[in-house]
């Protein structure tokens, strides 16, 4: 009987088989974890103790935040800085893209810093940074008689960790117009070069449309990268000085889960904003894919 | 993170019930700790020696470093509590007596006249008029000099009384006259920063004030805290400059170069600077200037304790535990390791000039023992308090907005 059913069904049933221990992993480490921030967010819970259901206090409480306003404000910052490891990597691979002796060495060495952990890139500029001892520092004492102090101040110290960031994405994005520029039919080119077309125009009309799918990948893991810049935040400045440099997954842990903050409600709260502003990006994202997939 | 602790949870029953199975005969306490080496090593030897007493007994330390411990000890006192924990006094510990997570140990202070012997450390170990815990050492802030800095700037060594305020503030000038800071630190991590306020305000306004402020009896806003802040402002503008991007070891570096000449700090910074170089000669103590005259003294000496947790399996025996470390013996050998200042009245003070001069300062301080901001003011004021103090010493113009942000947040959180 059972077996009747199975060969009635084994072509439906089979892929879900097969899917099976993915979605359950899915379900049980992303989706439900989402839905259960989401309900933890109405509720003020330190953690330990009992829950305390306060509706959308932990919300209303957000509007009137100075510190979350810095954080949104530092994220949309680091969203549009960010975009600059696009060209400034489009750049770098048509340069490496040559075949020169050694090249591949070159190729390397420009990939280094995204290979490196980002633990690790920001200690280096930290104290590339660092007052008294820091490069960038004497650098700046020696041209203006008065050094500045990037992280310990709130006007740069922003600009200053998404340098930091900026120089292991440029390379991330490097390598993927690196194999994207592999692909570029060499026909197209030497067509178009017979054509007359060179420099920015032989850019712009025959080489980018075809790196589109890079540029598209490109795009998603520097929005991504950008949104989820915690790591760099915390090694460098802590969020300091006085929160200035925090960004909303920084100040989000902060609250839920540093020393000073088990206010997990309220960091539920905001990872939920965090969430809404990374999902406008990740159905974007979706729906191009979906409606490319359909075109073809 | 699931994941992860339940694979630590197999692997420690695992690792539990091997040492069981040597150790049958024994009744076992287990104790979860943060030491650092030196007073790692000198805990086992008061461990060692506590078994030697009670040869039924196995205490079995398990050794965590500071940060981890403070971010693990929810889980591990939810999920699978300890016999005995580390921790501190003060308002840092009300969260675990408040969510019934520490035991409640009176009966071990008052069989063993703990209230006499420990007496200094009582009121911070008392919440609802029992006691939780058992404190076994402490140390004191204030501020350590460099006398060739002070020689550099031609400003003359303070005597054994000190300096009085207005001394103290003039010879910022001289200092900076000659490129020295005056007063150094190192903010980035927030809490070095918050040794000076405490100062200012137990200075200002006395150890009253200071208590109701981190308590939130007193409004931020009070002319009474603007006090201290106007205070506040004749030093600030010879503070380190740089200060919010350095670390505290970065800002004895300072100290130890002659670049700066005072630092208000912990007595734990003496091996840093004498790690850097700097010997009994150079180095100086002082207490913090008297501001207003007529307020009674106190001063800063956080304490650091144990527990039993509610979940213990064998609390009877680690009841016993804290009794003998609350003994003038245990508390002489392990502070003698730590550096520290022992609780026990009756314990022997090693005799290292700072610690000596530390003993003298708290055990004469008639206006009372803070603990310091981060532990008297509950975690999200101390949180949002430290950063206020850090924009106060980089930005003093904002101090009335930074004041305001502080009343919303007292509002909010008491």
């Amino acid at each position: 009987m059972a077996n009747t059913v199975w060969k009635a069904n084994q072509r439906s049933l089979a892929p879900w088989l097969f899917l099976a221990p993915g979605l359950i992993m899915f379900i049980v480490y992303v989706i439900i974890p989402i839905f259960q921030s989401m309900w933890i967010s109405f509720y003020d819970w330190d953690g330990l103790g009992e829950k305390t259901w306060l509706g959308l206090a932990n919300y209303a409480e957000l509007l009137d935040d100075d510190a979350f306003y810095t954080s949104l404000k530092n994220n949309v910052i680091w969203l549009v800085l960010y975009m600059l490891a696009l060209p400034a990597g489009l750049l770098i691979a048509i340069f490496l893209n040559q075949s020169i002796r050694g090249m591949r060495l070159y190729k390397s060495l420009f990939f280094f810093p995204f290979v490196i952990s980002q633990v690790v890139v920001g200690l280096m500029f930290s104290w590339f940074y660092a007052p008294d001892f820091g490069l960038f520092y004497n650098l700046i004492e020696s041209l203006t008689g008065q050094g500045i102090a990037i992280l310990a101040d709130d006007r740069f110290v922003t600009y200053g960790i998404i340098v930091a960031g900026l120089w292991p994405q440029i390379a991330y994005v490097m390598i993927l117009y690196l194999t994207g520029l592999n692909n570029v039919a060499p026909d197209q080119v030497e067509a178009a070069r017979l054509d007359g077309a060179k420099g920015w125009k032989m850019l712009w009309y025959v080489v980018l449309p075809q790196l589109r799918p890079a540029t598209f990948i490109a795009v998603v893991v520097t929005v991504i990268g950008a949104l989820r810049s915690f790591d760099l935040v915390s090694v460098m400045t802590d969020g300091g000085p006085y929160g200035s440099s925090r960004v909303l997954s920084f100040y989000m842990y902060e609250q839920a889960l540093s020393e000073y903050g088990y206010r997990m409600g309220y960091g539920a709260a905001i990872a939920v904003v965090l969430f809404a502003i990374m999902m406008i990006f990740i159905s974007g994202f979706i729906w191009k894919m979906w409606r490319d997939e359909r075109g073809r | 993170m699931v994941h992860y602790r339940t694979g630590a949870l197999a692997l420690t029953a695992v690792l539990m019930m091997s040492t069981a199975a040597m150790a049958q005969d024994k009744r076992i306490v287990t104790y979860n700790a943060d030491f650092d080496p030196a007073p790692l090593a000198a805990m086992e030897q008061v461990i060692a020696s506590f078994e030697e007493a009670n040869p039924d007994i196995d205490v079995q330390l398990n050794n965590f470093d500071h940060e981890g411990y403070k971010t693990s000890i929810r889980n591990f006192l939810s999920a699978d509590a300890p016999d005995l924990a580390n921790w501190y006094a003060g308002n840092r510990m009300k969260p675990f007596v408040d969510a019934g997570q520490f035991a409640d140990v009176s009966d071990v202070w008052e069989e063993n006249g703990l209230k006499e012997s420990l007496a200094s450390a009582l009121p911070s170990m008392t919440f609802d008029d029992k006691q939780w815990g058992v404190p076994y050492t402490y140390y004191q802030w204030g501020i350590y000099y460099n006398k060739d800095a002070y020689e550099a700037a031609g400003v003359e060594l303070p005597g054994p009384e000190g300096v009085t305020w207005d001394q103290f503030v003039q010879s910022c000038e001289k200092f900076q006259a000659e490129e020295i800071d005056c007063v150094t630190t190192g903010t980035k991590a927030l809490w070095p920063g918050a040794g000076i306020f405490d100062y200012m305000n137990l200075r200002t306004n006395g150890y009253e004030f200071h208590m109701q402020l981190t308590g939130g009896e007193v409004a931020w806003t009070d002319d009474r805290v603007k006090a201290t802040f106007a205070e506040f402002a004749k030093v600030q503008p010879y503070i380190t400059r740089n200060h919010a991007a350095l670390d505290w070891q970065d800002a004895a570096a300072l100290l130890v170069q002659g670049k700066a000449a005072n630092y208000v700090m912990g007595n734990f910074a003496v091996a840093v600077f004498k790690e850097g170089g700097m010997t009994d000669e150079n180095l100086g103590f002082m207490g913090f200037p008297t501001i207003t005259e007529g307020v009674p003294r106190a001063e800063d000496a956080p304490t650091d304790t144990v527990h039993v947790t509610s979940g213990a399996k064998n609390p009877e025996d680690a009841r016993k535990f804290l009794a003998y470390l609350a003994t003038a013996e245990a508390q002489t050998t392990i502070n003698n390791a730590m550096g520290q200042l022992p609780i026990n009245k009756d314990a022997t003070v090693g005799d290292d000039q700072f610690l000596q001069a530390g003993f003298e300062m708290l055990s004469t301080a008639d206006g009372g023992i803070a603990q310091f901001f981060d532990r008297d003011a509950p975690a999200e004021m101390a949180k949002a308090g430290m950063e206020g103090f850090q924009e106060f010493m980089v930005k003093p113009e904002n101090v009335d907005r930074i004041l305001e942000r502080l009343e919303k947040i007292r509002g909010r959180v008491y």
